[in-house]
């Protein structure tokens, strides 16, 4: 079975802007259980490590050259490079060891 | 209005990079650069985006769209709580719909920086450029994904990861137990990947779990205090 592109765009777009849209307009006291506020405080990095590890490593032609963006990108943000700068780093890294590698 | 636009416009040329390879990955999923620049401009959001994209390409489950869409923007219901506190209580329903639209990290991140109750305009001006911005470098990522030359795509397509990586780093760095956090997602995700039986695991399916699993052993052996709840 093959899935409508234009369902999938309209549940993509429904379900974040949900998210987004209804703790603003509805809450108006806060969260008290520990382990839930405790769980939402630490889903967003665990979430965001396994989608970019090891995926990066095989989003490029050669491995290694994934490899060292991800060691690169990390020390530049814990340097405290900025998302922006964090990127572009992470691309010329890539580009400049696959002209070495390939 | 005019000073929102101002903060913002680094923030616009960032995403103008990172949108570029969520584009390529928009492409391969089958998108056409029409399709990519509506999603982008209504969903705002890299990680969310990225699996949907992934999703798409794999032909998954509606169902699995959206839990996995719940699941990469889990952290927009802690900002839009948190955004919700620094609202006053006479800004109308019909601004905070719209506000809810551009929550993302960055925008919260200048709009949380200012002092008193936020200025809906204000959250406007610095909205405008990186919604442009955004859109328009996802559907030129589209676009130029098939015309550049593998080895530049190839470098751009990181561009993604070095975003999620530049959100991820600061806060381990200050914060013991997220770095244990990071390190260990890390690895286990590795784990997951490659070790028989768990490799049979979609990417959806791998991530949700992970998240899960992790994310409550670490509520449960080290709880989070709420009142840096507005660092989120």
């Amino acid at each position: 079975m093959t899935h409508n592109v234009y369902i999938y765009m309209a549940i993509m777009i429904g379900v974040t802007y949900l998210i987004r849209m209804l703790p603003m307009t509805l809450l108006r006291k806060q969260i008290k259980n520990e382990f839930v506020t405790s769980f939402l405080y630490y889903v967003p990095y665990v979430t965001l490590s396994v989608m970019t590890f090891p995926d990066i490593v095989e989003a490029t032609q050669s491995p290694i050259a994934g490899i060292i963006a991800f060691g690169i990108g990390i020390l530049a943000a814990w340097k405290g490079a900025n998302m922006f700068q964090v990127a572009i780093i992470s691309c010329v890294v890539v580009f400049i060891s696959e002209m070495v590698l390939i | 209005m005019r000073e929102g636009m101002r903060d913002s416009i680094p923030i616009a040329l960032g995403y103008l990079a990172v949108s570029f390879s969520l584009g390529i990955i928009a492409a391969n999923a089958g998108l056409t650069a029409g399709q990519g620049f509506w999603t982008s401009f209504f969903c705002m959001a890299s990680a969310g985006e990225y699996i949907g994209f992934t999703l798409i390409a794999a032909q998954s489950a509606y169902t699995e769209v959206a839990l996995m869409t719940l699941i990469a923007n889990a952290r927009y219901l802690l900002m839009s709580a948190a955004w919700s506190q620094r609202i006053s209580s006479k800004t109308s329903v019909l601004h905070r719909l719209v506000m809810a639209l551009d929550l993302t990290d960055e925008l919260f991140a200048i709009a949380i920086a200012r002092k008193g109750h936020l200025n809906p305009w204000y959250s406007y001006g610095a909205a405008v450029l990186p919604v442009l911005f955004w859109a328009g470098g996802t559907a030129l990522g589209c676009i130029a994904g098939d015309i550049l030359p593998r080895n530049v795509v190839s470098a751009l397509s990181v561009a993604l990861y070095g975003m999620f990586i530049a959100i991820i780093i600061p806060p381990a760095k200050n914060d013991k137990v997220i770095l244990w956090l990071v390190v260990s997602s890390f690895v286990m995700s590795l784990a997951a990947k490659y070790l028989p039986l768990a490799n049979e695991l979609s990417n959806g399916t791998r991530i949700i779990l992970l998240t899960i699993i992790i994310s409550s052993a670490a509520a449960l052996l080290h709880p989070h205090k709420t009142e840096t709840e507005e660092e989120a």
